[in-house]
């Protein structure tokens, strides 16, 4: 008889197990289907739920794909400009020492135009939480090459793939903001298979929690795909990331409180 | 014979139909629908009764599109 | 009594800062008005209002630290010369488009470039014709003694905040660097966190289960609404140009040629009118303390009773097409100015004037 349940008496209210977070508005994601900016501001929403801090935080939203981050995330938000998100952040956290801040940057915003201000709040060791989403490209503006961008990787301005000789190389900016002592937990995690949801869940709740701390600046990487960008389908593009962007970019904690 | 019997309900407008859900289901249970929602979208649904309600599916979903329900078995 | 101190003109707003409730500045150190941020830590603020000073690794992260600490609802401020402005203005134009107040000081020394250090009025186009991209104007406070830059600082935050707008204090590298003597008020309280709430209920301060998210943005991708944004902005600078135009005007009511200047040029121009008055010739002064909003109607009543205008700036003639505006071919108006950092004396300047009113309408009359 246990077997022959109805779809009515599985789908009862005390039976869910999951449901989207109510942190996350209903406006329907502005990203591309497959994208793994959704399931970075979940996971971020799902936190901040489950620790109650709604009130007590204030986020900051990029330029990039995830400018209009402030549409999905039901917190009081501020957009900064192109790279500026952490000279925003520390502007807020000196003056509200005590709320929650965190910023949400692309790899274009962090690691290019918004170097300079990426590096110096790490060095001052701002108590703020950085979430960095990397894949390796300029994803709003359609496709062109990033810092991120892996040696021979095809893009918009790099159709011949990327050329280190004239193009430069890559940069890992989140092993050199690590070697910094301003910097508290540094982290690097992916959301594309279930595990690596659960890793990453794990890795925001500590970078939020640390910054009650005020020991430093706490940094969450998520190696990302953009299938759009890489002309790829969503799941293809998730391979492709696994073999190309993760032996580059590996993942794991790369500082860890003492 | 399960311990657990699990149903996923898709938020078809929501869904993009990625397919980021289907492969991550060790059941089996989700494929693309044949019909589409109003943004065109092919939406993930339920192919069969074998879901176990472990909401990896939903865990990967980008959209955050579905919700899981589980119920234990006596 | 008030309390009377010797000080400098970046000590001075500094100090007045302080007492005007800032809770917050950011800045990076650029000549010649470093002794602001200098000040500010010397006074060790932290203790004595709780006001933080936090020198920014340029002058593009101390703006939208300013971006930031304004989204929260708090009083911030930043300083700098020409060419520290001139990187803030990605900042200021997000400011303007989010409607953030804050305080902003631009103590002007000679451009283009490095330029030199020297004082200098030409950044008036920058800072009165909106500086940043975008349709906005921000209020511009012209200070012409070390007592206005201190008393600029409470009323520019009163501004700002009256309005939601970005007021800047234009000084230059002469009033940021001498002293006189000034007069201070009483230290006006920080708001409270709680306050702040209260008063400015926009502010990003964290979501309450009360109240919908606040979302600070200046992007709207829908073209209908982002015009109905800017027009709503454009109300706002109408409704300043109606009601908060400053001006102080010396010796005008019997006046025959006028000098206008603000700032510097307005010291020098104010001697200038004693000495032509000593000669027998009817000058007065217009000078413009607000510079935007300008005393577009106070220059046009006048065209009706003068026989010329000189604007003097130390620039090669910004101000001077607001005059023209402003008398809209009513009555010849004339430029002098000095560039690169020379300050005009007062004799040059009467001379100039009369070459170009009195003795040209003598000639014309003999012939």
């Amino acid at each position: 008889m246990q077997d022959t349940l109805t779809n009515e008496e599985i789908c009862k209210p005390e039976n869910m197990v999951y449901h989207r977070t109510a942190l996350l508005t209903e406006a329907p994601l502005s990203y591309c289907p497959g994208c793994g900016h959704g399931t970075a501001h979940r996971l971020i929403m799902e936190v901040i739920e489950e620790m109650k801090m709604q009130a007590n935080t204030i986020g900051v939203a990029p330029v990039g794909c995830s400018v209009l981050a402030y549409d999905f995330m039901d917190i009081d938000m501020q957009q900064a400009a192109h790279g500026r998100a952490p000279a925003v952040a520390t502007g807020i956290k000196r003056l509200y020492p005590d709320k929650f801040v965190f910023t949400y940057q692309g790899d274009g915003d962090l690691a290019a135009i918004g170097t300079c201000e990426t590096i110096h709040a790490c060095n001052r060791g701002e108590n703020i939480t950085i979430f960095f989403v990397n894949n390796g490209i300029y994803g709003m503006t359609g496709g062109q090459m990033a810092p991120t961008t892996l040696p021979g990787m095809k893009t918009a301005t790099s159709p011949f793939g990327r050329d280190v000789e004239t193009m430069g190389h890559p940069l890992k900016i989140t092993e050199l903001i690590a070697n910094l002592p301003g910097t508290y937990f540094v982290t690097r995690q992916s959301v594309h298979t279930p595990a690596n949801v659960r890793k990453a869940k794990k890795a925001i709740e500590k970078a939020i929690q640390y910054q009650k701390l005020n020991k430093g600046l706490n940094f969450v990487e998520i190696v990302s795909n953009c299938n759009s960008g890489w002309k790829m389908t969503p799941l293809e593009s998730n391979k492709w990331m696994e073999e190309n962007m993760f032996p580059f970019y590996p993942l794991g904690d790369i500082k860890v409180p003492k | 014979m399960a311990t657990v019997k699990g149903r996923i309900v898709v938020d078809t407008e929501r869904c993009k139909g990625c397919q980021l859900c289907a492969p991550v289901c060790k059941e089996g249970t989700i494929a693309m629908s044949k019909n589409l929602n109003s943004k065109g979208y092919q939406f993930a649904t339920s192919i069969n009764d074998d879901c176990t309600g472990c909401i990896n599916c939903a865990l990967v979903c980008p959209d955050g599109a579905i919700t899981v329900y589980r119920v234990k078995l006596n | 009594m008030k309390e009377v101190r010797l000080m400098k003109g970046n000590e001075a707003i500094a100090e007045g800062v302080i007492r005007a409730g800032c809770d917050g500045y950011f800045g990076y150190p650029i000549t010649p008005q470093s002794e602001v941020m200098e000040y500010l830590f010397a006074n060790k603020t932290k203790e004595r209002t709780g006001m933080i000073v936090l020198q920014a690794e340029s002058e593009i992260a101390s703006i939208h630290m300013v971006y930031g600490g304004a989204a929260s609802g708090k009083r911030v401020m930043t300083s700098s010369s020409s060419p520290g402005i001139s990187l803030m203005q990605e900042g200021i134009s997000f400011m303007a488009g989010t409607e953030l107040p804050c305080l902003l000081m631009n103590c002007v020394r000679g451009g283009p470039g490095l330029g030199t250090i020297q004082p200098s009025q030409s950044d008036y186009f920058q800072a009165v014709k909106g500086g940043g991209h975008g349709d906005y104007k921000m209020i511009v406070l012209a200070p012409a003694s070390v007592q206005e830059m201190y008393d600029f600082a409470k009323l520019g935050f009163e501004l700002a905040f009256k309005h939601r707008i970005q007021v800047m204090v234009l000084s230059d590298g002469a009033i940021g660097q001498m002293m006189e003597k000034v007069e201070l008020d009483e230290q006006v309280p920080r708001w409270t966190d709680e306050e702040i709430v209260k008063l400015h209920p926009w502010a990003a301060t964290g979501k309450t289960p009360d109240r919908k998210r606040n979302i600070i943005t200046s992007l709207d991708l829908n073209p209908v609404k982002q015009e109905i944004i800017n027009r709503n902005l454009q109300k706002k600078f109408k409704h300043i140009e109606e009601t908060e135009v400053r001006f102080e005007k010396i010796m005008c009511d019997d006046a025959e040629y006028l000098f206008v200047a603000y700032g510097s040029s307005s010291r020098i121009c104010q001697k200038a009118v004693a000495l032509g008055r000593a000669k027998g010739i009817k000058v007065g002064l217009l000078r413009p303390i607000t510079l935007f909003p300008y005393p577009t109607k106070e220059l046009a009543k006048l065209a009706k009773q003068v026989k010329g205008m000189l604007s003097v700036e130390m620039s090669a003639g910004q101000m001077v097409e607001d005059v023209r505006l402003s008398v809209n071919g009513a009555v010849p108006v004339e430029h002098y100015g000095r560039l690169g950092g020379i300050i005009p004396a007062p004799d040059e300047v009467l001379n100039v004037l009369e070459e170009k009113f009195i003795k040209e309408k003598l000639l014309c009359k003999t012939h």
